[in-house]
């Protein structure tokens, strides 16, 4: 029976990723986290940011369909600006999202 | 916000899950069938099986590791599981037997998964004279090897149980223990002893790829005792239909989770998707233990009076939340009880709170057995025996996987220890009843299939 072919990341139509960060209020936080993601080619769809749980959040949608380098770059560029700014970032694709909070 | 199509609590809640809770997929397993490796000569055998295995899943780590980064959950093992091996080892000797199981050692090391299942074979009626061989080779296989798991099924709701079967096991475990003592008789947590065995079942060392199961598949293994737990002590004191809801739900996000990866995976290797299996699976790390759920929702200790309703309960729970998140939900999928991977199951050991016969009890409404239980190094092969035949009786009757991983602490008794380090934790040697059972053991023959097997 033939394999089908391998799927290459990313090649799905909707590349959209949710970028989390946690960590006190200060200034230079957006601009720190956007000004990466503009090097990087990464569209902001939506910024909201608010407390959680006691912890500061900010949460970005950004889609990764242009994005000029991998995913595990990407994601290591912004730990290293994180650690910057001494926020933690997460960065996940926005299906693992859909898949557990959504019937 | 325009897109967000989630709140941040949701967000926040994922992230926690992983981050403090030790979510975590805790296997890709590979299933692959080698009927197609059948040669008259075991060097062909052994060449056929090394080139599949590791064409197949070659990029398997690679894969696992991209996307346990893009979803930001980790994925703890790469596994795979083959035909049991007693399909396509022909007219294979002990000797030759070995040599496979070395074959698939070699393979799974250029890999670099951490273990590979399916050194098996299924007796339930009666065996062959390659099953007698792939008995023989047992010991010798899990000694000579690292990374090979291997299993027998003695039996099933269908055919009864083969007491003979149990009978040759029984000394077989026992040699296991003599080959491997000096690594703590580690040969034994690498052999599992099946009634009812499922045949896409995800997790070590019961993993095989049955005959009823396509060319390949990539099957997942979920847990997050963990989650379950947290879960539970949020709600407080709520009763009893509130609890199975609220573990339900995050039985429903687990099973998502693993369902996502599992395709994904699927997806990148090229392979077709198998199921999720949505067990609750415990490590031995701490927050990460299905007997402290058990004792969360009311016992002083696991092991005492309560303890089989509260896992009836979880384990229900389990399935169905996790039946609603998957159309593909198999392997054996419920909660598990290995005492050694599970902290509060050894510090009950260790205080004699959890006893064998309450483990037993427990494994009537838990989806394995008695598992990763270390027992005196002295017990007799018959004891061994009748104790695995209780376990099957009580799957025959219930129509239920039931499954016996005994670890005879060669060298050891009743308060000495036993570890095996990393994920097959530690655990006390605990006793057994030292009335002889080898009049029942030595009868031969089988024990007639229930009633229950009359569906037609």
């Amino acid at each position: 029976m033939p394999r089908p072919e391998p799927a290459q990341p990313g090649a799905a139509k909707a590349d959209r990723a949710i970028i989390t960060i946690i960590g006190s209020d200060r200034v230079g936080i957006i601009a720190g986290i956007a000004n990466e993601l503009a090097e990087a080619n990464v569209n902001i769809l939506d910024i909201s940011q608010s407390v959680i749980r006691e912890f500061f959040t900010m949460i970005m949608m950004v889609d990764l369909a242009g994005a000029a380098v991998s995913f595990h770059a990407l994601r290591e560029r912004l730990t290293r600006k994180g650690d910057e700014l001494s926020v933690r970032v997460e960065i996940q694709r926005e299906e693992i999202f859909k898949a557990m909070h959504r019937i | 916000m325009r897109h967000l199509n989630f709140s941040g609590e949701e967000i926040l809640e994922t992230i926690q899950m992983v981050r403090t809770e030790q979510l975590d997929i805790r296997t890709i397993t590979v299933g692959i069938s080698l009927l197609d490796c059948v040669s008259d000569s075991c060097d062909g055998v052994c060449r056929n099986v090394y080139e599949k295995v590791e064409r197949i899943t070659r990029d398997l780590r690679r894969v696992s590791a991209e996307i346990a980064e893009e979803f930001g959950l980790p994925i703890i093992n790469n596994r795979i599981a083959v035909t049991p091996i007693s399909l396509i080892a022909g007219r294979s000797s002990p000797g030759d037997l070995v040599r496979i199981a070395e074959t698939l050692d070699r393979a799974a090391h250029a890999v670099d998964v951490d273990f590979i299942g399916g050194f098996s074979t299924n007796v339930e009626k009666g065996m062959t004279q390659v099953d007698a061989n792939l008995f023989a080779a047992i010991p010798e296989a899990l000694a000579a090897t690292k990374r090979v798991c291997a299993s027998v099924n003695v039996g099933s709701t269908r055919a009864g149980l083969n007491m003979d079967a149990i009978a040759d096991i029984g000394r077989i475990v026992v040699r296991t223990a003599e080959l491997t003592r000096a690594e703590s008789s580690i040969g034994c947590a690498k052999l599992v002893v099946f009634c009812n065995a499922v045949e896409d079942n995800p997790f070590m060392a019961g993993a095989f790829h049955g005959t009823s199961e396509a060319e390949w598949a990539v099957n997942v293994g979920v847990s997050g005792p963990g989650v379950v737990l947290r879960a539970i002590k949020a709600a407080g004191d709520v009763d009893f239909g509130t609890l199975a809801s609220i573990i339900r739900r995050t039985a429903f996000k687990i099973t998502r989770a693993g369902e996502l990866v599992g395709r994904t995976a699927a997806a990148r290797l090229g392979l077709p998707f198998g199921i999720v299996d949505l067990s609750l699976a415990p490590t031995p790390a701490e927050g990460d233990s299905v007997a402290r759920i058990l004792e969360e929702i009311g016992l002083e200790r696991v092991g005492t009076h309560g303890s089989t309703a509260a896992l009836a309960l979880l384990n229900d729970a389990v399935k169905k939340g996790g039946a609603m998140a998957s159309s593909y939900v198999g392997g054996l999928s419920g909660a598990f009880i290995p005492l050694s991977e599970d902290a509060g199951m050894i510090e009950a050991a260790e205080r004699g709170a959890v006893t064998i016969d309450k483990l037993e009890a427990m494994t009537a409404v838990c989806s394995v057995g008695l598992d990763m239980i270390a027992i005196p190094g002295d017990t007799p092969a018959e004891t061994i025996a009748a104790i695995i035949a209780d376990e099957a009786a009580i799957g025959m009757i219930n129509k239920k996987t039931t499954a016996v991983r005994l670890i005879p602490a060669v060298g050891k008794r009743v308060g000495d220890w036993v570890d095996f380090g990393g994920l097959l934790g530690r655990a006390p040697v605990i006793p057994v009843n030292t009335n002889s059972s080898r009049r029942l053991i030595s009868r031969g023959g089988r024990i007639p299939s229930p009633l229950q097997a009359l569906m037609n």
